[in-house]
C-alpha cells in the first residue's frame, strides 16, 4: 500500500470527501468489509424459480455453484414480488439444502418400533404391490345397485405444494385406478 | 395479509400511498392493522352480519352503483311466489326438508323460465319425482355440486326470466334483497358482532366513498373465510356487495382470495379433489345407466361457455385414455369411477376408522397437525395397513407410530400399531421443473436447479414411475377392473440420470393438441368428436405455438401495469376476470381513471390494456337471435361469460346447497344465542356423518353447559410458519424466530383466569386439551357482543411434536363440522375454556376432557340438532 493510497483510506478523510460527514455509511467500511463479495457474485449460473410456500408467487433467483444451491434471492424483475421475499421465502436455502432434510427411503413395519432405511427400488415395488392388492380387496362394481366401478381401499391427500403437472399425473392415475378419495390442503 | 402475504401487501402499501383508504377487519390487531386506517376488530365467527349490515347501508341509502346492477346482475329478476325468505321462516328458506337436512330449491326459481323436460338424468329433477328419490339427491348435494361450478355458475332452466328493470317490482331479487338484509342494522352488528355503531359507519362510509364509477374498492380475505359452517356465503356475501358497488370486473376492485400454498389454485384447477375433474368438470355420480350424453345434458348449461361441456370433457377423455377412448365406448365415459355422496378427507378419516380405506398417500400434507381434529386423523392412519409419506423431513403425519400424543397419553401403544408406514423424501422445488397456480390464477414455470440428493424425488417421479410399475405388475390381466389402468395413456418421456419425467411434455398435455398433433391456443378450438386432446381446458393455450407460456419472464420494467407477459393466467391469459365490465353497456370505460379494457368502434373490436374476457369482435350491441346457445347466446351485456345467463348473481337460484342468499348463523359451536332467527346454526351444516367419541361437539348459546366454554377461539398463522409447519419447523431460521406455540389473550382475559405472560395456558373444547404459552397482549380486544363482555383466544395452528420448534397441536382443539357447499371445517370460530398452567400429562390429558364432558352433559347428540 503507497502511501498516497494509504491516506485516502483513511477514514475521517472518506467520511468527508464522500459525502458521509457522520461515518455512518461507505466510509465505515472495514478493509475487510471490503473484500468481501456477495456468495451469488461466484455462482456458476442463475436459475429462476418461484417461491414455494404461500401463492403470491414471488420470483426467485436460484444461484447455483459447482452443482450445489449457494443462495436463494428475490427476483426483482419480478412484477409479483419486485425482488422482496418474506422471513419464510428468504430462508428457503435452508429449506432446500438444509440438514434436516431427508435423502433416504425409511420403512416402519407392522409393530415395529423404529425406521429401517430400505432402497428406494424396493420401496416403490412394495408399495405398487399393496395398490394393487388394497385397491383389489376394497372393489366395488356397484353401490345401493348402481355402477361405480371405483376402490374405496385407496386415498390420497396433498396436492397444494405441488407443481401443476404432478397433480395432473396424481389425478389421472388414481382415477384411472379407480379411487375417489383424492384430496389437498384447498380444504385446510 | 401483511403477516401471512407480506410481500403481496407492498401493493397494498402502494395504494396507501397513492391516498387509498385500509380497512383491517381482524379479531386481532396483527402488522396489518398497524398500517391501516381503520382496524375493525369483530367476534370470530359474525362476519355475515358485518357484510350484511354494509349491504343494509348501502340499500338503505342508495349507494348502489345503480347503472352497472341494472346492466349486468340479475337485480332486476323477478322471482316466482313461491320463494320464502329467512325472515319469513325464522331462520331458513323455503324448501327446508328437515328429515334429510337439505334444500329443495325449486322455489327459488326466476318467473318465466320454461319448466324443464324430463329427459336425462338431470339432478334437479330427481325432486321432481315426489321425493322418492331424496336420498339420492342429498348424496348429490353431499358431493359438492356447487363446488364444481369454480369457474362459472349452475345451469338455470331455459328460457327468458320476467325482469323489471326499475327495480321495483315487490318480487325482483332487488326488493328481495332489500328485505332479507333489512334487519341488518348497525344495531344488530354491534349486537352480534361487537363493533361499535360509530366504527360501523365509518367503514360503510369510506367504502361506499370509494365505490362507483371513479372509484373501485378490493377486498382481500384469506381463507379463513372459508374455514367455516358458513364459509362459502362468507364469501357471498362479499360477492353480494362488492357487485353492488360496481366493484367486480374492474381496475382496482374484485374480492381477492389470499390463498396460502404455492400451488392451491392450482391444486383446484387441475384438482386434487374427489368432486372434480380438471377445469372444475364435475366428477359423476353414480346413476344406472348413465351415459355420456346424460352426463352432459345434466351438467352444461345453455349459454355461456359451459354450453361446451362436452367438449372440454371429450378432450379431457382423449387426454386420459387415447385412442381407446372413441365415440363407439363413449370416450371410455365408463372408466371414471362414480360418486355416491361426500368422499372428502374427512370421510376418508371415518372411512380408515371403519376400516374400509386401507392405503394412505400423504403428498406434501401433514393431516397429523393440520386438519381439524388432528387426533382424529392421527387415529385414523392408526387404522391402515400402509401410509406412504411424501415429504421433506419426518412430520408427524409419518412419525404418530412413535411420538404422537396419543402415544403418551397411553391411547396407542406402538407395539400393537400394524400400520406400514413408508417415507420417502421429496425432492424441492429447485430440483425440478414444473408449474405454480398462484393465487391470482397466475401459472409460473421454476427451472430445474440441481439434481435431488440422494433417494429424493420430485412427486412427477413417484407418481408417474408407481403407475408404471402397477401397469407392468397388471400387464396381460384381462380383468375388466384393469382396463381403465391398461389402457391410460402414460408414456411421458424421462431424461437423466434419475429419469424424471419431462414436466413440459405433462404441460403440453394439459394444454392439449389437435388431430395433427399441434399444440391448441385457445379452449374454443376444442371439438367434442374426439379430434382433440386437452388435459384442462381452462389451461388450454398455456402451451399456445409449442410454447411454454408459463415459463414467460418479460422484466415489469418493460411492459406496462397488467405485465401480460409474466407467465400466463388462466383463462387465455386474462388478468382479471370479466373485465368487460370495467366497460359500460356501450362499452365506454365507466370513467378514464377506471379504464381497463373498451369497445374500439373503429377497429370493431375490444381493446384495452388487459386481454378482454370477451369474444373479442362480440359488439356491445349485440343482443342473440332466439335460438342462439352457448357463447353466442350471451348478448354485448352480459360481462359474466361463465355464468349461464352472463350476469352476476345477486341472488342464487340453483348452485348452493344452504341458501339462495347468505344468512348469519352461529359458528358450530358457540357461547351466544342466534339475535336473528330462532336457526341457530346453518341447518344443512355437515356434522352428522362425524359422530364419534373423539369428536364432540358443545352445546351453544343458552343450552346448560355452554357456560363451561365461554371463550372464542380462532387459528391462524404466523409470518414465520407456514400451514402444519412441514416447511418451517425444520428450519433454524425460522424455528429460532417463531420458537414456540403460544395463545394470544388480552390483559382483561388473563386477569380473569389467572394467567401470566410468558406463563402456560391449558386451553380445552369438547374434543381435546392442549397447552401452550401466554401471550398477554392489548392485541385481542375485549368485546361487548349482546350486552355481555367476551374473550377471545387466538392459536396459531403450526405446531407438533417434532421439528426444531416443538409443541401442541392447535388443531387437537378443532371439530369436524363442515360447510356443505364445500366441506371444508370451522377452525376459525370455535367456542373453548382456558386455564392457567399445564395440561395433563398421560392417561390424565383424557380424563381432563371427559370431566369437561360430563359437566357439560355432552353426548353423541349434543350439537348435532337442525
Amino acid at each position: 500500500m503507497g502511501v498516497r493510497s494509504w491516506i485516502e483510506e483513511w477514514p475521517v478523510l472518506r467520511q468527508v470527501a464522500d459525502s458521509d460527514p457522520l461515518g455512518r455509511g461507505a466510509a465505515a467500511k472495514s478493509g475487510a468489509s471490503k473484500h468481501l463479495a456477495p456468495r451469488v457474485a461466484t455462482a456458476d449460473k442463475v436459475v429462476k424459480s418461484i417461491c414455494p410456500y404461500c401463492a403470491v408467487g414471488c420470483g426467485q433467483n436460484v444461484y447455483v455453484k459447482e452443482g450445489k444451491v449457494v443462495q436463494i434471492e428475490g427476483d426483482p424483475q419480478s412484477p409479483v414480488s419486485r425482488g422482496r421475499l418474506c422471513p419464510k421465502g428468504s430462508a428457503s436455502l435452508q429449506l432446500t439444502t438444509g440438514p434436516a432434510r431427508r435423502h433416504q427411503v425409511m420403512y416402519r413395519r407392522p409393530h415395529a418400533t423404529e425406521w429401517e432405511v430400505i432402497p428406494l427400488e424396493q420401496a416403490m415395488d412394495m408399495i405398487a404391490d399393496r395398490v394393487i392388492k388394497s385397491r383389489r380387496g376394497r372393489w366395488q362394481w356397484e353401490a345401493n345397485g348402481t355402477r361405480v366401478r371405483r376402490t374405496m381401499g385407496i386415498a390420497t391427500l396433498g396436492g397444494a405444494t405441488l407443481d401443476n403437472e404432478e397433480n395432473y399425473l396424481i389425478k389421472k392415475l388414481f382415477t384411472a385406478l379407480g379411487a375417489i378419495q383424492i384430496e389437498n390442503q384447498a380444504r385446510v | 395479509m401483511a403477516e401471512c402475504h407480506p410481500v403481496g401487501f407492498q401493493w397494498v402499501m402502494e395504494a396507501k400511498a397513492r391516498g387509498a383508504k385500509l380497512i383491517h377487519v381482524d379479531p386481532r390487531f396483527t402488522r396489518t392493522s398497524a398500517l391501516a386506517d381503520i382496524h375493525v376488530p369483530l367476534r370470530a365467527g359474525t362476519d355475515i352480519a358485518f357484510l350484511g349490515g354494509i349491504i343494509n347501508y348501502v340499500l338503505q341509502n342508495d349507494k348502489y352503483f345503480r347503472e352497472y346492477v341494472v346492466a349486468y346482475t340479475n337485480a332486476p329478476v323477478i322471482l316466482t311466489e313461491d320463494f320464502a325468505d329467512t325472515e319469513d321462516l325464522d331462520g331458513v328458506f323455503s324448501g327446508f326438508d328437515p328429515e334429510h337436512r337439505s334444500y329443495d330449491f325449486h322455489t327459488w326459481q326466476y318467473q318465466g323460465l320454461a319448466v324443464q323436460a324430463a329427459s336425462g338424468e338431470r339432478d334437479q329433477e330427481y325432486e321432481d319425482r315426489g321425493g322418492q328419490d331424496r336420498e339420492r339427491v342429498s348424496a348429490v348435494r353431499e358431493a359438492g355440486r356447487g363446488e364444481a361450478h369454480g369457474s362459472g355458475g349452475a345451469k338455470i332452466p331455459s328460457g327468458s326470466p320476467d325482469t323489471d328493470e326499475t327495480l321495483s317490482h315487490p318480487r325482483c331479487i332487488f326488493q328481495v334483497l332489500k328485505r332479507h338484509f333489512a334487519r341488518y342494522t348497525p344495531q344488530t352488528v354491534e349486537d352480534i358482532c361487537g363493533i361499535p355503531q360509530e366504527t360501523f359507519r365509518q367503514v360503510c362510509e369510506l367504502l361506499t366513498e370509494n365505490s362507483g364509477r371513479d372509484r373501485t374498492t378490493a377486498f382481500a380475505y384469506a381463507v379463513g373465510w372459508t374455514q367455516h359452517t358458513v364459509g362459502v356465503q362468507y364469501i357471498r356475501t362479499a360477492a353480494i356487495l362488492q357487485t353492488l358497488l360496481g366493484n367486480i370486473g374492474r381496475p382496482g376492485g374484485g374480492i381477492m382470495a389470499l390463498r396460502g400454498h404455492a400451488s392451491i389454485q392450482g391444486s383446484t384447477d387441475i384438482p386434487t379433489l374427489f368432486n372434480l375433474l380438471p377445469g372444475y368438470l364435475p366428477m359423476p355420480h353414480a346413476y344406472g345407466n348413465q351415459t355420456l350424453d346424460t352426463f352432459i345434458e345434466a351438467e352444461s348449461t345453455e349459454k355461456g361457455y359451459w354450453a361446451n361441456m362436452r367438449a372440454y370433457m371429450v378432450s379431457l377423455l382423449k387426454a386420459y385414455w387415447g385412442a381407446k377412448a372413441t365415440p363407439e365406448n363413449d370416450f371410455c365415459f365408463d372408466y371414471l369411477p362414480r360418486l355416491t355422496g361426500s368422499h372428502s378427507t374427512y370421510e376418508t378419516v371415518m372411512a380408515q376408522l371403519a376400516g374400509d380405506c386401507k392405503g394412505y398417500f400423504l403428498y406434501g400434507e401433514n393431516p397429523a397437525v393440520g386438519s381439524a381434529n388432528a387426533k382424529m386423523q392421527r387415529l385414523g392412519m392408526a387404522s391402515l395397513d400402509w401410509l406412504v409419506v411424501l415429504d421433506f423431513s419426518l412430520i408427524e403425519s409419518a412419525t404418530w407410530w412413535k411420538d404422537g400424543p396419543e402415544i403418551e397419553t397411553g391411547e396407542l401403544r406402538t407395539e400393537d400399531i400394524g400400520t406400514e408406514v413408508f417415507f420417502m423424501p421429496a425432492a424441492a422445488h429447485t430440483e425440478k421443473a414444473g408449474s405454480y397456480t398462484n393465487t391470482q390464477r397466475l401459472l409460473q414455470w421454476h427451472h430445474q436447479a440441481v439434481e435431488s440428493p440422494g433417494d429424493a424425488r420430485s412427486d412427477l417421479w413417484f407418481t408417474f414411475h408407481l403407475g408404471r410399475k402397477i401397469r407392468e405388475k397388471l400387464a396381460g390381466s384381462t380383468d375388466e377392473m384393469d382396463r381403465p389402468i391398461l389402457d391410460l395413456t402414460w408414456d411421458y418421456p424421462t431424461q437423466g440420470r434419475l429419469a424424471e419425467p419431462d414436466a413440459e411434455a405433462v404441460l403440453a398435455e394439459i394444454n392439449g393438441w389437435d388431430s395433427n398433433g399441434r399444440p391448441l391456443a385457445s379452449y374454443e378450438q376444442l371439438n367434442s368428436d374426439g379430434s382433440t386432446v386437452c388435459g384442462c381446458w381452462i389451461y388450454c393455450g398455456v402451451y399456445a405455438n409449442g410454447v411454454n407460456q408459463a415459463a414467460r419472464r418479460r422484466p415489469a420494467g418493460e411492459q406496462n401495469w397488467v405485465a401480460n407477459e409474466w407467465g400466463w393466467a388462466w383463462p387465455a391469459n386474462r388478468r382479471i376476470l370479466y373485465n368487460r365490465a370495467s366497460a359500460d353497456p356501450d362499452g365506454k370505460p365507466w370513467s378514464e381513471r377506471k379504464a381497463l379494457v373498451w369497445w374500439d368502434q373503429e377497429k370493431a373490436m375490444w381493446a384495452g390494456h388487459d386481454v378482454p374476457d370477451f369474444s373479442a369482435a362480440k359488439s356491445p350491441h349485440y343482443r342473440p337471435p332466439a335460438a342462439a346457445r352457448g357463447a353466442e347466446a350471451l348478448s354485448g351485456i352480459d360481462p359474466f361469460v361463465m355464468q349461464a345467463d352472463g350476469k352476476a348473481w345477486l341472488f342464487v337460484p340453483v348452485g348452493l346447497t344452504d341458501g339462495p342468499l347468505p344468512a348469519h348463523y352461529e359458528p358450530q359451536d358457540s357461547p351466544f344465542r342466534n339475535r336473528l332467527y330462532t336457526q341457530q346454526r346453518n341447518p344443512v351444516r355437515q356434522v352428522l356423518p362425524f359422530r364419534h367419541p373423539d369428536n364432540r361437539l358443545q352445546p351453544s348459546g343458552d343450552q346448560p353447559g355452554s357456560e363451561l366454554f365461554p371463550y372464542v377461539a380462532t387459528t391462524y398463522r404466523l409470518t414465520e410458519h407456514h400451514t402444519a409447519g412441514g416447511m418451517t419447523r425444520w428450519l433454524p431460521y425460522l424455528a429460532e424466530l417463531q420458537p414456540e406455540f403460544f395463545c394470544e389473550v388480552s390483559p382483561e382475559l388473563a386477569a380473569q383466569r389467572g394467567l401470566e405472560h410468558l406463563g402456560w395456558a391449558t386451553v380445552i373444547t369438547a374434543r381435546n386439551v392442549v397447552e401452550c404459552r401466554v401471550l398477554v397482549t392489548d392485541r385481542m380486544t375485549p368485546l361487548t357482543v349482546q350486552g355481555r363482555r367476551m374473550h377471545q383466544v387466538g392459536l396459531p395452528y403450526h405446531w407438533g411434536v417434532a421439528g426444531y420448534t416443538t409443541g401442541d397441536s392447535a388443531n387437537d382443539l378443532t371439530g369436524m363440522s363442515l360447510d356443505p357447499n364445500v366441506h371444508i371445517q370451522e377452525v376459525k370460530a370455535f367456542a373453548c375454556d382456558i386455564q392457567p398452567g399445564r395440561r395433563p400429562r398421560g392417561p390424565a390429558r383424557a380424563e381432563l376432557v371427559a370431566s369437561y364432558q360430563r359437566r357439560a352433559g355432552i353426548t353423541e347428540q349434543t350439537g348435532m340438532e337442525i
